[in-house]
């Protein structure tokens, strides 16, 4: 088992920082490329979801736990934002509150579709947070 | 997150670079709309996505946006070239119904 913790501002220009930092902690769980393409999507949606929605522009602490253990990467994102009002909405494919603002409405569907378990908890006023979890499928012997 | 454009008979294209997130889209979505008025008699745009290294669902909304430009000046849009995580979640948000992949 492994352990890390990262806590950073919610300034857009930390995407690239977080999503790479997690998936070079996943690396000795030797993931494929596919695998680790979509833990950095995921954790780049979970991410952007904080600093859009959560802290809404505004100035805050996103927080990111991973651990990893046997072939499992576990993903904890973070914020202590406005929260989701109705989350069962703020799942539905396309649904997004900003439709002016050029937003697909599919961050939750991704994390969804590319990560193995995915739960959310949120509380208005208090912040929102993301558990994920990957799986990594063993890769397979060499085909000589 | 880079943005080039040219003009080729009757169609635009623009090859995008980079990874395209909630950071980088900032930086050429001005570039796009400006090559796309620019260019706004052409028939159809093409947004080549070879040099596209990460796409989140903000890449998708700055697509759609485009879309949205192109669909008022009666210009029809495509997309080529994403590998294979870009096609992945084009692909799963539904967006080559709009703009077909070439």
């Amino acid at each position: 088992m492994n352990e890390m913790r990262l806590k950073f501002l919610s300034r857009s220009e930390n995407e690239t920082f977080a999503r790479n930092c997690v998936a070079a902690f996943a690396l000795p769980l030797e993931p494929s490329l596919s695998e680790l393409s979509d833990v950095k999507t995921a954790v780049s949606e979970a991410v952007t979801n904080c600093i859009v929605h959560g802290y809404a522009g505004r100035e805050g602490w996103i927080e990111i736990v991973c651990k990893t253990e046997e072939g499992r990467l576990d993903v904890e994102i973070s914020d202590e934002g406005r929260g989701i009002g109705n989350v069962t909405e703020a799942l539905a494919p396309f649904f997004t509150t900003l439709a002016d603002g050029e937003r697909s409405g599919m961050g939750f569907t991704i994390m969804q579709t590319f990560m193995t378990d995915f739960s959310v908890v949120s509380e208005e006023g208090k912040g929102t947070r993301v558990k994920m979890s990957k799986t990594f499928k063993k890769a397979e012997p060499d085909a000589r | 997150m880079k943005l080039q454009s040219n003009r080729r008979g009757n169609d635009l294209y623009l090859y995008l670079s980079g990874e395209l997130d909630e950071h980088s889209v900032a930086e050429v979505r001005g570039q796009a709309d400006r090559a796309i008025e620019e260019n706004a008699g052409l028939s159809r745009a093409v947004f080549n996505l070879a040099g596209v290294k990460f796409m989140d669902s903000t890449g998708i909304g700055f697509l759609i946006g485009r879309y949205k430009k192109l669909k008022s000046f009666g210009m029809d849009m495509y997309l080529e070239n994403p590998d294979a995580s870009a096609d992945k979640i084009l692909a799963l948000s539904g967006v080559y119904t709009l703009m077909p992949k070439l």
